[in-house]
């Protein structure tokens, strides 16, 4: 492995895991702005990761080695995530891995050991919010995987990178019906898997229709923060993938030099994507548990649209 | 417009076109269907006067910009007008079909539309007929809200996508009908709207609602 490639893997390392948390309160300063409150600022969930790492965590009496794992397998998955995902380059040796259904894979398991920590505290949340999160996760992958092969078929190729590139190569394909449709799908999968509105209220706790929130409630001191931050990384890194996918203009190649400046790049964009989200989250409302699967029947078809239109229409 | 970039935009208009029908079929609201059936208008145009620019039809363009005005404009705003004030009204609440298995279904019609005019599109291949299995099925889609949405601004709108499905077939498998016929299909579209609009509000103003399963009796 070489020096460039090298450099690549620790650049999108560090913007992902520093930036994470500057993208969640980015969205929740944009958030309280538009509501006309001043807002904690930017650096507030970097200081609330600070205070909760300095403190030991709790295990709750009876749980075990599921809820002691979670934190770090999430974390850990996160970390594998941004490091093979292409989103600062292109060239990295790592990229090979990123294949479909290895990254979907990986969120999965990130999904999956956080819903089995919460069954293991044995609480009547954390078995509400774990069989709530499988349900969604179960209508969500299908669609990313089917997402993913809408853009793949034209390509020949799962890997997101190879995608990235030929997207690159011919950016007329950004706007046809197929890569829209795509867009529009994974859009509203990633909305539901990282738990933003309308699926999921990310800043309330204590309430009977919370998904994400009923299963980390347990969780303390730097477990929580461990948390967290893999809940933060996720959301950057699906953001990130989002904006490679569709917009991948700025992204390095293989060299060292356009390397700073596909970083600011990569940072713009996510933060503007993220403020976007932000924006949107003021004007709309949590939808009814029940009619969550209809939104994600919806993000289903448009997924299946787009196969259909990258075959018949190309 | 350069031959490269034709096919990408005739596609992105199908797109819209299609999008714009499910979205009809995803939405409780009334009010945001009728918006999307704008939209719908818009590409209809669009994917006319893409045609007309590209094969240099000064009447196919002026025919696009009469459609844009009908279908983006008039017919919206007429079933805008017929939509009630009150919140009950203003909602579709419970289709014959739920909407998950509604937008599956139209899933599947938009994939038996590909395998019905895949013969069509193979005699004669070009970036028109390419898009055609998208017209059909929005003809299909449309069809399919007529027939599972209870409210009658509803089934206006299912009617509308209809007949939107089908111009688009018209203009997309013969580079558009002759304009007399063209004119009288969108004035029949247009009184067909209206009397809709009037029938609407005389069943609010009778009944109460505009739920047409309340209709099951005759009356001297």
């Amino acid at each position: 492995m070489n020096g460039p490639a090298l450099a690549a893997i620790a650049a999108q390392l560090v913007v992902t895991v520093a930036g994470a948390p500057l993208l969640v309160g980015l969205m929740r300063q944009v958030r309280a702005r538009l509501e006309g409150r001043a807002g904690a600022g930017v650096g507030q969930p970097w200081r609330d990761l600070r205070k909760l790492l300095r403190r030991p965590p709790v295990t709750p009496r009876g749980t075990g080695w599921a809820f002691r794992l979670a934190p770090l397998l999430l974390v850990g998955s996160a970390l594998v995530l941004a490091a093979i995902a292409p989103l600062v380059t292109v060239a990295s040796p790592l990229d090979a891995l990123a294949d479909l259904f290895a990254v979907v894979g990986l969120l999965a398991l990130g999904t999956v050991t956080l819903a089995l920590a919460a069954l293991d505290t044995g609480t009547a949340f954390g078995g509400m919010g774990a069989s709530r999160e499988i349900t969604v996760l179960a209508l969500v992958e299908p669609t990313i995987l089917v997402a993913g092969f809408a853009l793949s078929a034209r390509v020949g190729s799962t890997n997101l990178a190879a995608i990235v590139t030929a997207t690159l190569h011919d950016p007329l394909r950004v706007a046809s019906p197929a890569s829209l449709l795509a867009a529009a799908a994974l859009l509203i999968v990633v909305i539901a898997e990282t738990g933003r509105l309308p699926v999921d209220n990310p800043d309330t706790h204590l309430e009977l229709t919370m998904i994400h929130e009923a299963m980390i409630l347990e969780y303390a001191g730097s477990d929580l923060a461990l948390v967290e931050l893999a809940a933060a990384m996720r959301l950057t890194i699906m953001l990130g993938l989002l904006a490679s996918l569709f917009v991948p203009w700025g992204i390095a190649g293989a060299s060292l030099v356009a390397l700073p400046l596909a970083v600011v790049i990569f940072v713009a964009k996510v933060a503007a994507l993220g403020a976007g989200l932000g924006a949107v989250e003021v004007f709309v409302a949590k939808l009814r548990l029940f009619r969550v699967p209809e939104l994600l029947a919806g993000s289903f078809v448009l997924a299946l649209l787009a196969v259909a239109s990258s075959f018949f229409l190309a | 417009m350069t031959d490269i970039s034709y096919p990408q935009f005739l596609d992105l208009a199908a797109g819209v076109l299609l999008l714009t029908a499910i979205g009809v079929l995803w939405r409780h609201q009334l009010a945001p269907m009728i918006r999307l059936l704008g939209l719908q208008g818009v590409a209809l145009a669009a994917i006319v006067a893409i045609l007309g620019i590209h094969e240099h039809k000064l009447e196919l363009i002026l025919v696009a910009i009469g459609l844009g005005v009908l279908r983006a404009g008039v017919l919206p705003w007429l079933t805008w007008r017929a939509l009630g004030d009150s919140p009950a009204e203003t909602r579709e609440t419970r289709p014959v079909v739920n909407v998950s298995a509604s937008l599956l279904a139209a899933a599947a019609l938009t994939f038996l539309a590909y395998v019905v005019t895949r013969p069509l599109v193979a005699l004669a291949p070009s970036p028109a007929t390419s898009v055609l299995p998208v017209a059909v099925a929005v003809v299909l889609i449309g069809f399919f809200a007529l027939v599972t949405r209870r409210r009658a601004v509803a089934q206006v709108v299912g009617f509308l996508l209809l007949d939107n499905g089908i111009t688009a077939t018209a203009f997309l498998a013969a580079a558009g009908v002759p304009l007399i016929v063209e004119l009288g299909v969108s004035f029949d579209l247009l009184l067909v709207v209206l009397v809709l609009q009037v029938l609407t509000t005389r069943m609010r103003a009778v009944f109460g609602s505009s739920d047409l399963d309340e209709l099951r009796g005759l009356h001297d």
